[in-house]
């Protein structure tokens, strides 16, 4: 669904990707895993078109998203959600006014049937009592759920999540990370997550991508991973692990 | 070496803040007529922009015009041409205090609201997660907030001008005491449409003109909550200053 190719970016004179080669497979999660600044979060903004790259193509349904004008890709985004760390929700709206955002914008619907996608999405989340709640009313963990509703308002095929997980209880963590899985199944969606828990990554990845020194060192199955030989990643998992 | 390295970093900068703003600004007013319309956005900022800022507009343009008479009537006591005083204070106003102190209020006012505003979308991500809805952020947020200034600035001035006239003739006619008839004779002998006219044009230039910065300042803005405020400061400074110079360059085009 998704394939990079030899994607290179560089900040001020730093190379922080240095050729990144990866494909998200179709209707399944990838965990993108690594050190802190290593470029997890420039790679999955490139996705989306939020940085241009210096070299190197992201093929999304066969067309190469790093050449698209800003009017085209537009249209590409309609099909590729984004979960900011934060949610970045609007503050000045409800938790239903940000997820009838997308659907008001985008959909010619009456306010019927607005309210009732609202409602559903919501409902999807675990979210619908806070409906008319402001997010600064709202926990960390009922933001990122308010944030997921409204990415899932345009009905994507592709969601990339920024540390979903980052700053949450391990309760918490894990509902997450459980809901992620279950919208993934219920909209048939290829999704791909930044973490740093391995634990986590463990247990809800299909597949997982280690990027290190700007490139993609190792992707695999969790238990490939687990039996991988290079030395950063038997180190990482150690370390996560103790 | 480092004065010159200084002054070449900040001659590179405004040129570089300059082309910025001046493409922001040609975006922000070409997207407006881009689908989707946003006609109640547009009536939120006009609310915003001009109904909000009546009560301060009024104020100012009252004792602006109060004080002009007091002090241009001092002025042309030493010379015995009082009976010109309705006229000399209507002139002042709406060549240039009207569409000046007008366009200065609304930057302290809504200028710099709309750049807190934007800055802290920008710094919360928000302006990202408009594009990730595919969204243009512009189209979105100046490009209402810009027509609306457009068209309310100008409203405010002219609401300024008879204020601040009407300020000119309280004291004209009951604490200097010239004859009413007389006072007002002088204003419509003396005021031309024209003279009107410039002030009104002028205004809609710096409508145009504090939103494009307040807009731009508040969308690049870079450094968290300290950055937001920074940004703020820049954009009310930038405004009121460029206001100022492009009063000059306007009224000498016009006259």
């Amino acid at each position: 669904m998704i394939v990079i190719k030899g994607l290179r970016k560089s900040f001020n004179g730093f190379e922080v990707l240095k050729g990144v080669d990866l494909a998200l497979p179709e209707n399944h999660i990838t965990f993108i895993m690594g050190q802190s600044g290593t470029g997890k979060s420039v790679l999955l903004k490139h996705i989306v078109g939020l940085i241009k790259p210096d070299e190197g193509e992201i093929r999304f349904e066969n067309q190469d998203i790093t050449k698209l004008s800003e009017k085209e890709l537009q249209k590409v985004r309609k099909n590729i959600g984004f979960l900011f760390q934060e949610g970045a929700l609007f503050d000045s709206m409800t938790v239903g006014e940000n997820v009838a955002f997308p659907l008001k914008e985008h959909f010619k619907l009456s306010a019927k049937e607005i309210k009732s996608q609202v409602e559903e999405l919501l409902d999807a989340v675990g979210l619908l009592a806070s409906k008319d709640k402001f997010p600064s009313e709202l926990s960390g963990g009922m933001k990122k759920r308010a944030a997921l509703a409204r990415t899932l308002a345009l009905k994507p095929k592709v969601i990339l999540f920024d540390e979903p997980t980052t700053g949450l209880d391990p309760i918490l963590q894990v509902s997450i990370l459980q809901l992620i899985k279950d919208i993934k199944e219920k909209y048939q969606l290829t999704c791909a997550i930044i973490s740093h828990d391995v634990a986590l990554a463990l247990k809800f990845a299909d597949y997982i991508a280690f990027l290190h020194q700007g490139r993609i060192l190792k992707f695999g199955t969790p238990d490939e991973i687990k039996q991988a030989e290079e030395e950063f990643i038997q180190n990482f998992l150690r370390s996560a692990l103790l | 070496m480092n004065i010159l390295r200084f002054l070449g970093k900040s001659f590179l900068k405004v040129l570089e803040d300059s082309g910025g703003i001046f493409l922001f600004f040609l975006k922000s007013l070409i997207y407006f007529f881009t689908p989707p319309f946003r006609l109640k956005h547009l009536i939120k900022h006009m609310e915003f922009i001009g109904v909000k800022s009546f009560l301060v507009v009024f104020l100012t343009a009252l004792f602006s015009g109060m004080v002009t008479a007091y002090q241009v009537n001092i002025a042309l006591a030493k010379v015995g041409s009082q009976s010109i005083l309705g006229g000399a204070v209507a002139l002042t106003l709406t060549r240039e205090l009207g569409p000046v102190l007008t366009a200065i209020v609304v930057v302290a006012r809504a200028g710099s609201a709309i750049c807190a505003e934007i800055g802290s979308m920008r710094i919360t991500e928000q302006i990202d997660a408009l594009k990730i809805m595919a969204v243009n952020p512009i189209q979105y947020l100046i490009s209402p907030r810009l027509w609306a200034a457009i068209l309310v600035v100008p409203l405010l001035t002219a609401i300024a001008d008879l204020i601040g006239i009407a300020g000119g003739y309280v004291v004209g006619v009951f604490l200097v005491k010239i004859d009413p008839g007389l006072l007002t004779a002088r204003m419509t002998d003396m005021v031309e449409f024209k003279d009107i006219m410039s002030g009104i044009l002028k205004s809609i230039f710096f409508g145009a003109f504090l939103v494009s910065v307040c807009g731009y300042k508040g969308y690049n803005v870079r450094g968290g909550a300290e950055g937001v405020g920074r940004a703020t400061t820049e954009a009310v400074v930038v405004s009121t200053v460029g206001i100022l110079v492009m009063d000059y360059i306007l009224t000498t085009l016009f006259f």
